[in-house]
């Protein structure tokens, strides 16, 4: 990476750190909303741990996965409507008019969702454990879910920059977050993939990669370390920040049709 | 990058043209030129093409045809050496509410290249010249009108460009405010040699300050010179009459169209541009008074630009400005731009 580009990425990734660090309401429903979830699943659900074959007898552990799932999809729409709002006000015009590049504007957005996807990952470890969820990979395992958060919110993130780039609208851009909720819905959220019953549903979130990002958590929570489902839920991850990525550059080339 | 000083620094356009799928024509076939170290405004309604223009001259919108030079670059091969060249505060100040005017500073010099060691004085030395140094750690959000204009301004002067391209800079701006960067672009060019291109809707804006003006009308260039060119071509001043009694309107717009040709905007009375000049006022009054009509109202005025917008389009700026609005909307929706 050429001395220029470095700057320009550092320069807008301080920019977006600051806004995403100065809008408590992208941060806190991000924090509190996942938890508050957590709360309701593992308190509800917990009788599905007497399930023949359910991986844990802790059901807060096997739920703990789907908080860092929410967490990515408010990535969608906090990334999203950043970069929608900075063309609703001109701001990516005066952008524009220097010598940015567009990698740089890219990757320099998502710098907010790489340090929310940090605070968040701490947070719902932080409670989760407190509350008394296991962590089977050890010390080392936090590191590996922060990362894995990281990974996440970020390839998220990126299908938020091309919603917006595509849309120029805040508001089409949050649309999406109900959207993106049937996609968590319609996975192995609440119950293992095999311990599914209805085969429509089975044959949806068995196809649904999602399951495979909560499948990633839950081996480091419950079974410790399984390399296997760790490349799964990072290869997974890394596809979906190449897509979305890819969509988010070609959506650029677009809105900014600068000669 | 520091512009070349060896070439040329004015603008030249030729045959200009911007089409829209939904909308009109947008610009249609403008030629112009402005020379370096000139303020050019460029005058018209809402919606006449003016800001369609510049985003074509700054390299944010392709035309549909026609040429243009910017700092001697063309603005469709040569985009970035244009925007090198260029600064611009496009319409509306696009900052960010949530940084501070000096973290805008920073983005913006380094964006631009300025070498690590220079960005904080050159932010803090521009910040300084439109007077925001005391707001300068305040977010932007907080920032009135005027001060967001200003430091849109400071923005664009980071790289040190060669023309500068301004945007209806002080719509919305109370005088105060509209008065300080009055001063401050003519300082620019006047002092620093920096070319201005302004679009203003604003007649006094243009008198004020443009060396030329060109006014836009439709996509078109409809009539171009200095002010003072532009109101000597009309050269007549007009009379405007309003009767005590509206019943009376009809008469006194037969009595004024004695004296030459009437011009429109006088919805209660009637206007006439004197065909003899001033002289000519004393044989109005007398001839009004031989009609026996009743005087409410009666006043003189000095050619001005819009007296020229109103011979060369037939409608006068305020009444173009609300027919054109419309069509302002839909062209910037289909070019994507705020």
């Amino acid at each position: 990476m050429s001395s220029g580009l470095r700057t320009q990425v550092g320069q807008l990734a301080h920019r977006s750190i600051l806004r995403t660090l100065r809008q408590p309401a992208q941060i806190v429903p991000a924090l509190i909303f996942p938890l508050f979830l957590l709360a309701v699943n593992s308190g509800g659900l917990k009788d599905a741990t007497n399930l023949p074959g359910f991986p844990t007898d802790s059901y807060l552990t096997f739920a703990l996965a789907v908080p860092f799932m929410q967490g990515a999809l408010f990535s969608v729409m906090n990334a999203g409507t950043d970069l929608a709002r900075d063309i609703e006000t001109g701001f990516l015009n005066r952008l524009a008019l220097t010598p940015l590049r567009g990698a740089a504007l890219l990757s320099g957005l998502l710098a907010g969702a790489v340090v929310l996807g940090v605070v968040q990952a701490v947070v719902y470890l932080s409670v989760g454990l407190i509350a008394g969820a296991e962590l089977a990979a050890g010390p080392a395992g936090v590191l590996v879910i922060v990362a894995l958060s990281v990974s996440i919110t970020v390839a998220f993130g990126s299908i938020g920059l091309f919603a917006a780039l595509r849309t120029g609208n805040g508001e089409a851009v949050q649309s999406l977050f109900p959207v993106f909720f049937v996609f968590l819905f319609l996975s192995s959220m609440a119950l293992p993939l095999e311990l599914i019953q209805t085969d429509w549903y089975r044959a949806i979130a068995t196809a649904n990669p999602v399951s495979y990002l909560l499948q990633a958590f839950r081996s480091l929570l419950i079974e410790g370390w399984d390399i296997g489902e760790l490349a799964l839920g990072f290869g997974i991850a890394a596809a979906l920040l190449a897509i979305g990525m890819w969509a988010a550059a070609a959506a650029l080339k677009t809105r900014l049709v600068r000669t | 990058m520091a512009a070349d000083n060896a070439q040329p620094q004015g603008i030249e356009v030729e045959a200009l043209v911007r089409e829209f799928k939904k909308g009109p024509r947008a610009v249609d076939g403008i030629d112009l030129r402005v020379e370096p170290g000139e303020i050019y405004g460029f005058l018209g309604p809402n919606g006449a093409g003016k800001s369609t223009t510049v985003l074509m001259l700054t390299t944010l919108l392709p035309p549909t045809a026609g040429s243009a030079r910017v700092a001697g670059f063309d603005i469709v091969s040569e985009g970035p050496r244009v925007r090198s060249a260029i600064g611009a505060a496009l319409q509306e100040a696009a900052l960010d509410p949530l940084l501070s005017g000096s973290e805008h500073m920073r983005l913006q010099t380094s964006l631009h290249g300025i070498p690590k060691g220079e960005r904080e004085a050159r932010g803090a030395e521009l910040l300084e010249r439109v007077g925001l140094s005391e707001a300068a750690d305040r977010k932007v959000g907080g920032y009135s009108g005027g001060m967001k204009r200003r430091l849109d301004l400071a923005l664009a002067l980071v790289h040190r460009p060669r023309i500068l391209f301004l945007d209806e800079p002080t719509t919305g701006l109370d005088i105060q405010s509209r008065t300080a960067l009055w001063e401050e672009v003519a300082r620019l060019a006047g002092e620093d040699g920096v070319t201005v291109f302004l679009t203003t809707q604003y007649l006094e804006e243009a008198d004020a300050l443009a060396n030329r003006v060109g006014i836009i009308d439709h996509g078109k260039i409809v009539a171009e010179g200095t002010p003072a060119a532009l109101k000597a071509e009309i050269g007549r001043p007009t009379v405007e009459a309003v009767p005590r009694d509206p019943g009376d309107q009809e008469r006194t717009v037969a009595v004024l169209s004695r004296f030459g040709e009437l011009a429109g905007a006088a919805p209660k009375g009637a206007a006439v541009r004197l065909a003899g000049g001033e002289s000519q006022l004393a044989e109005v009054v007398r001839a009004l008074d031989a009609e026996g009509i009743a005087i409410e109202h009666l006043q003189l005025h000095a050619p001005s630009l819009d007296d020229v917008f109103l011979t060369k389009t037939g409608r006068s700026l305020e009444g173009a400005a609300a027919e054109e609005a419309e069509d302002e909307e839909a062209a910037a929706e289909e070019a994507g731009v705020a």
